[in-house]
């Protein structure tokens, strides 16, 4: 198959929608527009048909006994939001006290920023150099004040998949709530929220091959049964936890997606692996001195994160972005301007973390698009450091510490 | 972010890319920036001692896309210029020619700081040549 530029491989920042997906969402925007809350004619019906079949096939991806458990949200963000807030505000008369990690993505991090703010406190457990958190320093930071265990169960930048079964025993032997952020996870590998005592789970359709703007929690109703402030007030959607019209057709296609995840998740799991193992391979064989980030034998299967010394993530992107997307901790990829806190918190050097390309599979990657990028980031790893001083001074013995640098 | 034209065509056609013998007599070093920042520069001029000018320019860039453009720009200016009119190139010049954004102003700084650094080292090294040959 002739190759088609730009080549996607940032499938960890966003999925191409599954043409049946969007197939079995159009209907939702013109013939079955209705609001699903109308609850007196045919207009109604329709809509909320479609919103159940939706939520029903969400419930068995993730293995919920009960459909109404989920609550729908405009993606992750607010369904980690609506978690962390929620059980803060309600629990406050329990205490006071989050357990989480230090390599949640940004919107957990930040709401518990705010929430200290607000006069809780938040332990942010540390994570090892292979990507894993401790379970016995979670343990260890649990007081009798904890209302919460927060961690999340896939990372979005390196791809190590925790124990969360671990931690779902360790939160219901201790009477904690254990929510995860499931965002990465659901869709890419087994989820089952009654085999691994998760209360509460944080997922986004548009990572398993959905439409943007719809998400989803989990809540738990039975053993125990969660009880959540709501972020939002009005009509009293989705059993009070959320108000706001349903986005019907978003909606549609998020449980389509499930739907279509669980059918084909193990096939594709295999031949994602495949792939991504070929490319770190093709990498990992020609360019010296390029280390993988994570554990390698506990990694989402579409994953592969490098960090190649000496030289610049950014500067890699720049010569790969016209023909393939890829992504970087590098500081100069990001907003903030400070370098990868994942790639940081694994005990890599800073320059490390500046250094880390995360390549990203997804469903219609082919194994074409994976010798080319593979071979291209040789390239443009070489041509980099022909010309990095770093580079040189590795080469001519230098030891880079014990140079005194001037940094701004 | 979209890249200037100025600044694709030097990240693809760096000019100058390399090294002279730091201890070449007319060579001057400047190396500058941090690994754990993201950017280091090395910038090497190589001044004729009978004319003050700068022949040739290298360098050598660990760092973004901007700061590899900026320092190969560096380079191109640095050529034919004494060692005076060397010193008078501002970082604003570089922000200006390749158009950079704000975010990346700091590249141009670290430009203008290797310069700086190569011209220090030069006359540094002028310096302890003439004592040397002074005491002889």
């Amino acid at each position: 198959m002739a190759l088609k530029f730009p080549i996607f491989m940032d499938a960890q920042s966003t999925t191409p929608a599954d043409p049946r997906v969007v197939e079995a969402m159009i209907p939702y925007f013109t013939e079955k527009f209705g609001h699903p809350a109308s609850r007196n004619h045919p207009f109604g019906w329709e809509a909320e048909a479609g919103v159940d079949v939706a939520r029903q096939r969400l419930a068995t991806l993730i293995s919920a006994r009960d459909p109404k458990e989920l609550v729908f949200t405009s993606g992750g963000t607010e369904s980690i939001n609506l978690a962390l807030k929620g059980v803060a505000e309600m629990y406050r008369e329990k205490g006071d006290h989050i357990v989480t990690t230090v390599i949640e993505q940004r919107a957990g991090l930040d709401v518990c920023k705010r929430l200290e703010r607000q006069g809780f406190k938040v332990s942010y457990v540390p994570v090892q150099p292979d990507g894993l958190i401790d379970v016995d320093a979670i343990r260890k930071a649990i007081t009798d004040r904890t209302i919460l265990i927060s961690v999340m169960f896939a990372n979005n930048e390196i791809g190590t998949i925790q124990d969360v079964p671990a931690i779902g025993k360790l939160a219901k032997e201790k009477g904690i709530l254990f929510h995860t952020d499931a965002t990465q996870a659901v869709g890419k590998i087994p989820v089952d929220v009654e085999a691994m005592g998760i209360d509460l789970l944080s997922c986004t359709a548009h990572l398993m091959y959905g439409p943007k703007g719809v998400g989803a929690l989990y809540v738990r109703r039975k053993a125990p049964r969660v009880r959540l402030a709501p972020m939002i007030d009005g009509g009293g959607h989705e059993r009070g936890m959320r108000s706001g019209t349903l986005p019907v057709p978003l909606i549609v296609g998020f449980g389509k997606a499930a739907e279509i995840a669980r059918a084909e998740m193990g096939a594709e799991a295999e031949r994602l692996a495949k792939l991504r193992d070929r490319l770190q391979d093709i990498i990992l064989s020609s360019v010296d001195e390029a280390f993988l980030n994570g554990r390698p034998d506990r990694r989402l299967p579409q994953n592969l994160n490098i960090s190649f010394a000496y030289v610049e993530g950014e500067s890699v992107l720049m010569g790969l972005n016209k023909e393939t997307a890829l992504s970087s901790g590098s500081a100069c990829t990001s907003a903030t301007l400070e370098p990868s806190y994942v790639i940081a918190a694994l005990g890599a050097s800073a320059e490390l973390a500046h250094s880390s390309i995360r390549f990203s599979l997804h469903r219609f990657t082919t194994s074409e698009e994976v010798e080319y990028v593979g071979q291209r980031t040789v390239e443009v790893i070489k041509r980099l450091r022909d010309m990095s001083p770093l580079y040189e001074l590795a080469k001519e013995g230098v030891d880079l510490k014990s140079i005194k640098w001037k940094a701004e | 972010m979209a890249y200037s034209d100025k600044v694709v065509d030097h990240y693809n056609n760096p000019r100058n890319v390399g090294s002279f013998g730091k201890d070449t007599p007319g060579v001057g070093t400047g190396l500058v920036g941090a690994p754990e920042c993201g950017d280091v520069m090395k910038l090497q001029i190589k001044v004729n001692l009978e004319t003050g000018v700068i022949e040739d320019a290298k360098f050598k860039t660990f760092g973004c896309g901007s700061a590899i453009a900026s320092s190969s720009l560096a380079t191109e200016w640095l050529k034919g210029k004494t060692v005076d009119e060397a010193a008078k190139i501002k970082n604003t010049d570089i922000v200006n020619e390749l158009k950079l954004p704000p975010v990346k102003i700091h590249c141009s700084v670290l430009a203008e700081d290797a310069i700086k650094a190569a011209l220090a080292d030069y006359k540094e090294k002028s310096a302890t040549t003439a004592v040397a040959a002074a005491s002889k």
